[in-house]
């Protein structure tokens, strides 16, 4: 029973929505969208679970002070400063009805002057280690990497101005040779050609997936002891 | 013991193993350097950014123009220059603005444009006649697909609390096939594929985009056919600012973002590739010398 309520669901689910594409004309275009608004209100509650969870784990963190506990502190302090000041709209310009995001509530200052340049500078240190990886690592040691390394050069100079300024003096029939031109010409053919064989790619490994999810062949995602 | 290994290290060899920290003053020089300065520097519009300005241009007055803000604080640098543009660009085409997030950190960065850009150099512009701001959904791609059939089952009210039907600019717009054109800002999930999957494709609805370098070529295949245009990382923003200026001598001494962000790019750029060749340099002599000195070792 435990598992063969949700494979049925699956199986509904699932043939009624392939269907729905095929046909979306009365039952199914109509069960189609249906399932799509189930899928939002399912999210909503995702959103629950998610921050029970967040709540669950960190606590045990703390409470077994497992190594590094005193971060979970910090995790759920933000947590719950930042849920209660959207929740209450804590100095809502806008008062209680009011847009949570407003200018001047606490949520959006939390928002752009800790959240922001919290991650914007998470995201900045990539700059760090491209740079360093670019002088440890990228080496043309054999005839793939030597590849990867010109194109890699084109590309880093094509989006520079100064590309264009190198080689601005290859005109008429060699402008193609133009390091801008070059760059555009490895995005729009090189890299088109591979980004579409490995779009198919996925196509068909999702479409071999989803058969076999629905056909209840594959049951991974129901847990342990799915077998 | 450990102090001998160091002097016996050649030059190149105590180069190859240089510390990673001076590396990274370098980088952060070529960043922060050109910033503070505050050049600028303009950007040739590639065909896929000037396709993407002359949709927005020919567009006719009161078109509705829906912008998705799919993006968050770690994006922003990037993204949020292409999102003022175009809205900027849109504002001059006098199109009515639809403003929505399928990311939940991307509602507050809607604020951000309206703030900066929509309020304070386009006064005339009134909330409920001329934008709107809708706030964000939960729901990805599912929530795509049902604007598609019903917008109003979604979005009921407005980022406000606003009841929709109350918003005049709002009368019209049953689904996203209402819309002249689509426009989602970042590249990740959900994002302008999902916009181009559940919403362009199906309701043959224009679909532009504005997304991170890194995710740009990613997203090549969709153009031209389900893509409009699509704008990549600062570059794409600065093409498009350029493109702005060009068509609107208005903007010639407006500092805008992209194109500031460019000189720092360009930089950081060259500063890498400095030290691809530099790296490249020391591994073939290094390698070079190891050669020679196993050619010595096996005659001696």
């Amino acid at each position: 029973m435990k598992r063969t309520v949700p494979l049925a669901i699956t199986f509904i689910v699932g043939t009624v929505l392939v269907l729905a594409d095929f046909i979306p004309h009365k039952p199914f275009g109509n069960l189609g969208d249906d399932f799509s608004l189930y899928f939002d209100i399912i999210a909503v509650f995702a959103f629950l679970l998610g921050g029970g969870n967040l709540i669950r784990v960190h606590l045990t963190k703390i409470n077994r002070k497992r190594p590094d506990w005193q971060f979970s502190i910090v995790t759920l302090v933000g947590f719950v400063v930042m849920l209660a000041a959207g929740i209450f709209k804590i100095s809502n310009p806008e008062g209680i009805q009011g847009d949570v995001a407003a200018i001047g509530s606490l949520f959006n200052d939390l928002y752009m002057y800790i959240f922001t340049p919290l991650q914007a500078s998470m995201f900045a240190l990539l700059a760090f280690f491209v740079g360093s990886a670019s002088y440890r690592a990228f080496r043309a040691k054999n005839i793939e990497a030597t590849i990867l390394l010109i194109a890699a050069f084109i590309i880093l100079l094509g989006r520079t101005p100064f590309g264009l300024w190198l080689t601005e003096g290859l005109t008429g029939d060699l402008a193609f040779l133009q390091i801008p031109n070059l760059a555009n010409w490895v995005m729009d053919v090189p890299n088109l050609a591979g980004q579409r064989a490995i779009m198919i790619g996925i196509a068909l490994g999702v479409i071999s997936m989803s058969l076999r999810v629905i056909l209840g062949v594959e049951r991974t995602y129901l847990g342990q002891d799915s077998d | 013991m450990a102090n001998n290994e160091v002097q016996n290290q050649s030059l190149i060899e105590k180069l190859q193993l240089i510390d990673r920290r001076i590396i990274f003053v370098f980088i952060a020089c070529a960043v922060v350097i050109p910033l503070l300065v505050g050049a600028t520097m303009e950007e040739e519009t590639t065909p896929i950014v000037q396709a993407f300005f002359d949709y927005v241009e020919n567009l006719p007055e009161d078109s509705r123009v829906l912008l998705s803000f799919d993006y968050g604080p770690t994006t922003a640098p990037e993204i949020q220059p292409m999102a003022d543009a175009i809205v900027r660009h849109c504002a001059e085409r006098k199109c009515k603005l639809y403003m929505m997030a399928v990311w939940a950190t991307g509602h507050n960065l809607t604020g951000e444009t309206i703030v900066n850009v929509l309020n304070p150099e386009f006064p005339d512009y009134k909330y409920g006649e001329e934008y709107v701001n809708l706030g964000y959904k939960a729901g990805n791609q599912g929530l795509i697909r049902l604007l598609l059939v019903d917008f109003k089952r979604m979005y009921s009210t407005d980022a406000a609390g606003t009841a929709i039907d109350s918003i005049p600019m709002m009368e019209n717009i049953n689904n996203l096939k209402n819309f002249d054109l689509i426009v989602s800002f970042g590249g990740g999930f959900p994002g302008i594929k999902e916009w181009v999957l559940y919403a362009g494709d199906p309701g043959n609805v224009p679909v532009g985009g504005g997304c991170t370098a890194v995710s740009a070529p990613l997203l090549y295949p969709y153009y031209p056919n389900q893509l409009i245009g699509l704008l990549g990382g600062a570059k794409g923003a600065a093409e498009y600012e350029n493109a702005l200026i060009t068509a609107y001598p208005q903007y010639e001494n407006k500092r805008m973002a992209g194109m500031s962000l460019m000189v720092s790019q360009t930089v950081s750029h060259m500063v890498i590739i400095f030290f691809i060749i530099f790296g490249n340099v020391l591994y073939f002599l290094h390698r070079s010398k190891q050669k020679a000195n196993g050619i010595e070792g096996g005659q001696s």
